[in-house]
């Protein structure tokens, strides 16, 4: 982004709270609470060094007051914008930017949703919109649905293709041992499952579970200093570009090619400098659309482009490493979780789905119904 | 008593056109183009000169998906480009759900039967 200086703040410390179904009474704050609790152990900072605090949830209205609350801390600097999945990734320009300014120095960003445990219908304010509640569409899923539609006439993907990226993902995510998904998956039998929205089955769209964590953001400086090498924040970009998927312009091109303009720009890097790309994968079309707009294939091509194995564990491209939103974990709001195997893979901490000498790491979120978009590239020191 | 500069809403304006068998959109002079859904100002340019028109009703399918229901039988959902260039959500009737495509002339009728009247789509040959 315009105005923000390359590598002037790192994030530091991350950790996932509990994932996939958690007690019964576990409240979104006890999951940013025990998310934060990791992350801090992660870096060796402590509570009282938070004096920035950003947080999203679908389950509170007001959440950064419930956390500072819950968290007892007075933060100098709070930020809660909201803008679905990939509100995280503008947390951590938000931050990074307040951090610029001297407004706070560490910044703590938190998630937590219990969606899976409370279901689905509690978790979310149902919106009423008179233009396309008559008609109902199964939100979110009709939406990428409709977006898929359009690219399968005109670059002539197919269901197959689709399908490929629910393989590689659950390939992706029987190398993680976080995952919730823990049996291998096939093109039958993604094309087999039980239609939700055509062209998607069930194996087309993420999976719906609890799920929280914590990130935290330090200068550059203060980061020197703490356990772990720090991860710089190289490049952020983001673009809104509608609410409602009427209003998307084209349904084939989202505000990725936007935010990732940016993002390349602030960090002097292209695609072909990515060595784990992270993407919000809500569903099968939301691959193939953010490696065409993020400039990894060519608009019209992503669906070849992530056959044969591409993307999956030995392919060319290390595309959704910890299995995704389709097979790794979705709480509704995905986004942190990128943040976090970002971070991971340029620490060297992923075991079995370690991406080979990782210097630079991409998170790219996505919110509502390809509505809004950003980007943020990290990388190790050596890349300062 | 309640002082209002707004005697109907824009929804308001838009329902009534659609009980009296009309699909009613806004046309910006300014901009020179259609603005839906309907508002209080125009998203290009900023002015609260709106017109009300109404379609002709002829249009083509720009995206479509079946929904299939936990209950009951799937049902098609589509967007809309309408010939004086707006957009819209609806459903195209009268062919099986999975049977509409992408490019497929249509033409708008309203669809009675619910708790409000909505506008659909069905099927034109040669338009």
């Amino acid at each position: 982004m315009d105005g923000l200086k390359r590598g002037s703040a790192a994030i530091v410390g991350v950790a996932e709270s509990e994932l996939g179904q958690v007690a019964d009474g576990m409240s979104v704050f006890d999951l940013m609470a025990q998310g934060t609790r990791r992350a801090l152990d992660d870096c060796g900072l402590s509570l009282k060094d938070i004096d920035g605090l950003f947080c999203a949830t679908a389950q509170s209205r007001l959440s950064v007051l419930g956390l500072a609350e819950y968290l007892g801390i007075d933060p100098k600097f709070i930020g809660s914008t909201i803008v679905g999945g990939s509100s995280f990734e503008f947390h951590v320009a938000h931050a990074m930017s307040a951090i610029a300014l001297g407004l706070c120095n560490v910044a703590l960003i938190a998630y937590g949703s219990t969606q899976r445990t409370i279901g689905r219908k509690q978790a979310s304010v149902r919106e009423i919109n008179p233009y396309e509640t008559p008609f109902k569409p199964f939100l979110p899923s009709s939406a990428y649905a409709l977006a898929a539609s359009r690219h399968m006439h005109q670059y002539g993907t197919t269901r197959e293709q689709l399908a490929a990226v629910a393989v590689a993902a659950r390939e992706w995510a029987l190398l993680n041992p976080a995952a919730w998904e823990k049996k291998p998956l096939t093109i039958a039998d993604v094309l087999s499952s039980r239609m939700v929205s055509y062209p998607f089955t069930v194996r087309d769209c993420c999976l719906v579970t609890d799920g929280g964590g914590a990130i935290i953001v330090a200068s550059a400086e203060r980061a020197k200093s703490l356990k772990k090498p720090p991860a710089y924040v190289l490049g952020c970009g983001h673009a809104v570009t509608h609410a409602n998927i009427t209003s998307m312009p084209d349904l084939t091109v989202t505000g990725a090619l936007a935010s990732g303009k940016a993002a390349y720009a602030m960090a002097g890097l292209g695609p072909a400098d990515i060595d784990a790309i992270e993407l919000y994968d809500a569903f099968t079309i939301n691959t193939i659309l953010f490696l065409e707009d993020l400039g990894f294939c060519k608009k019209g091509e992503g669906g070849a482009f992530v056959s044969d194995g591409r993307i999956a564990p030995g392919g060319n491209l290390a595309v959704n490493t910890n299995g995704g939103g389709l097979s790794y974990c979705h709480p509704g709001m995905y986004g942190l979780l990128l943040l976090i195997e970002a971070v991971r893979q340029l620490r060297g901490e992923c075991g079995a789905r370690q991406v080979k000498d990782c210097e630079v790491a991409m998170a790219h979120g996505n919110g509502g119904v390809l509505s809004s978009q950003a980007t943020v590239i990290l990388g190790t020191p050596a890349t300062l | 008593m309640r002082m209002s500069s707004i005697q109907n809403s824009p929804l308001k304006t838009y329902l009534d056109h659609l009980s009296r068998g009309e699909l009613a959109y806004q046309f910006s002079p300014e901009a020179g183009r259609a603005v839906f859904y309907p508002r209080v100002i125009c998203p290009f340019t900023g002015s609260d000169k709106l017109e009300w028109r109404v379609s002709k009703g002829l249009g083509t399918v720009y995206a479509t998906t079946v929904v299939h229901p936990a209950e009951g039988k799937p049902f098609n959902v589509a967007l809309i480009d309408c010939d004086e260039g707006f957009r819209l959500m609806s459903r195209v009737e009268d062919i099986a759900p999975d049977a509409v495509c992408i490019g497929q002339r249509v033409r708008f009728r309203v669809h009675q039967g619910g708790d409000e009247p909505c506008p659909v789509f069905t099927p034109v040959e040669g338009a």
